[in-house]
């Protein structure tokens, strides 16, 4: 109840000021021209296709839905620091932490309800791009359950890099430093498995299995993996402990 | 109602409140005093739960705040240095917003918004948004904030600190009026602020208790020696302002009870002194007619008031006269 009382908090002030709508704008924005790109090549390549006389049609589903999905995840990754930094910079900053805190509310009532507010937001930027796949519905049947379960990848990856970010934010006074800090581990983890391309030691393979963006890649092709949505879930929970964690430590060094 | 004991806070470095202990009785309006780092707010972010204490007990309504965090928070309410408002919200939706993460029953939680706001005087800016409010208003919804869900214990970190005066006389009434209701601990470093609100006072300063005491008790304690501002001027113009001030000088040391005389300046035919007394003595009618009686004009005669700064220096200087006036743990409201 607390926890709904302090998302439906959060949900106003995100669209009390400009971050919801600048978010969303350019969330949409930079989907839409994705989405263009993917169906203009897709155009392109079955052309081609039929003018070389290949029987085989290709599918909309590999060439349009997988690529949108993954370059989403990407425009995702730049739009989670400006949803996060501000969740516990702001209220550190202007001192009404003192009333969470002294409210009769349990650290993880006001953790998870910044949290779920954070993914609403989130989700309602992702409910944006599905007016592009609204787009194919039209034109097209494209199958639908490969589409939802790359919704839910995306849902659960922002999820896991929300938590994160979360976490970063509690950790300084200042909302640059919170977004600039909370993209750099995003971008990190992000990239994280570049290594393991290089060779095949234990330390690489680590490396690997901590890419966000890798456990991705079976959702994108509509395949629920269980080691993957363990991994996301595991990272959200992980990383909604470091923020109780943060929060605590808030009260002992005050 | 509060029951402090030994409480204290250990930072890397410094001790912010060194084992203060002191006890509130129920329906108080108690000052906290003390100069600015002198571990006030400390003090009472330990008594909310916003921080623990490094050692020592603290109860609030009977509940201790390390063990049983959540019933002690449910039964404060806490205004910060700062009030903690959402300047994008409303005011009635802030208050909303706090009723519910203070857990106020939803059936009178409107009518509890009206009350608060009412007694608190925000109900013509209900619908503003607080970030667009002036000070005092913000302050005010502050407060507000804190007797919404009608809490045993008012907690008040410098309640009119930046307020202009008129705002200030708004605000003391208004916390007055909450006192019987509530227990209330304000701090404060202004000492008028205490003698005006408070019935009783704590002393704090570099984190140790100076003094708890009835405000009566403190002050005439204090101010046992009187400090009197005295401008005289001579009947007729004269050239040498030097010269009478000499005199005048000589004549205000011989009045009894005067320990010392300063001159402060002489401008436009008119001389400034201050005078102490010694202990216990008033000597505001001798002096007059010392001045008088000389053939003078007494332009001027007024008491001074010990300003904190002194009462501090008084108080610290001499730490075993405190001690065995106050023996600790001092029991505010013991009399009541």
């Amino acid at each position: 109840m607390n926890t709904f009382t302090i998302c439906r908090k959060e949900l106003s002030s995100y669209f009390r000021s400009p971050i919801a709508y600048g978010v969303m704008f350019f969330f949409a924005l930079i989907a839409g021209y994705f989405f263009y790109a993917a169906v203009a090549i897709f155009i392109r390549q079955s052309l081609q296709a039929t003018m070389m006389g290949q029987s085989v049609p290709m599918s909309v589903d590999d060439w349009v839905i997988r690529s949108v999905l993954s370059n989403v995840a990407v425009v995702g990754l730049f739009m989670v620091p400006m949803i996060t930094m501000r969740l516990f910079a702001e209220e550190k900053r202007t001192g009404t932490i003192e009333l969470l805190i002294t409210s009769p509310l349990r650290d993880m009532e006001i953790i998870l309800g910044k949290w779920l507010a954070a993914l609403s937001l989130y989700g309602a930027m992702l409910v944006l791009s599905l007016i592009n796949v609204a787009i194919l519905y039209m034109y097209g049947k494209p199958s639908w359950k490969p589409l939802l379960i790359g919704y839910l990848g995306l849902l659960l990856q922002g999820g896991c890099m929300l938590a994160l970010g979360a976490f970063v934010s509690t950790c300084t006074k200042n909302q640059i430093v919170a977004a600039v800090a909370g993209f750099g581990l995003l971008l990190l983890l992000w990239v994280i498995n570049w290594a393991s391309s290089l060779d095949n030691t234990v330390l690489s393979r680590v490396l690997g299995y901590l890419s966000i963006t890798d456990h991705f890649e079976n959702f994108s092709k509509g395949v629920i993996d269980i080691k993957d949505t363990v991994f996301y879930l595991s990272i959200i929970i992980f990383g909604l402990f470091l923020t109780a964690r943060a929060l605590e430590s808030i009260k002992w060094r005050a | 109602m509060i029951k402090v004991e030994g409480l204290t806070k250990r930072y890397a470095r410094n001790v912010a409140v060194d084992h203060i202990s002191f006890e509130v009785t129920k329906g108080q309006i108690v000052g906290f005093l003390g100069p600015n780092g002198a571990g006030k707010t400390t003090t009472m972010r330990m008594l909310t739960c916003f921080m623990p204490p490094t050692d020592g007990t603290a109860e609030v309504a009977g509940f201790d705040v390390v063990d049983k965090p959540m019933e002690v928070k449910k039964r404060i309410g806490y205004l910060p240095e700062s009030p903690p408002v959402y300047p994008e919200m409303e005011v009635i939706e802030y208050l909303d917003f706090v009723g519910r993460i203070k857990g106020v029953d939803k059936s009178v939680l409107a009518r509890r918004i009206d009350e608060v706001m009412e007694k608190c005087a925000v109900t013509d800016v209900r619908t503003k948004e607080i970030g667009k409010l002036s000070k005092g208003y913000r302050q005010r919804v502050g407060l507000a904030q804190a007797i919404l869900h009608n809490p045993d214990v008012l907690i008040l970190d410098e309640p009119t600190a930046g307020l202009d005066p008129h705002q200030i006389i708004e605000t003391r009434d208004l916390i007055k009026n909450l006192a019987g209701d509530h227990t209330i601990i304000l701090s404060t470093h202004i000492l008028p602020e205490v003698e005006q609100t408070c019935e009783r006072v704590i002393i704090i300063a570099k984190g140790k208790l100076v003094a708890t005491d009835t405000v009566a008790n403190l002050t005439s304690r204090l101010r046992g020696c009187e400090t009197v501002a005295v401008q005289v001027a001579p009947l007729a113009e004269t050239g040498d302002l030097t010269q009478f001030g000499q005199s005048v000088q000589r004549k205000l040391e011989q009045v009894l009870g005067v320990s010392r005389v300063m001159q402060k300046e002489s401008r436009e035919g008119r001389v400034e002194f201050t005078v102490e007394s010694l202990q216990g003595r008033q000597i505001r009618p001798e002096l007059a007619r010392a001045v008088v009686e000389s053939g003078w004009n007494l332009n001027e005669l007024h008491a001074v008031g010990l300003s904190l700064e002194e009462i501090f220096l008084q108080l610290t200087a001499s730490p075993k006269e405190v001690e065995t006036a106050t023996p600790e743990p001092a029991v505010v409201g013991e009399q009541q």
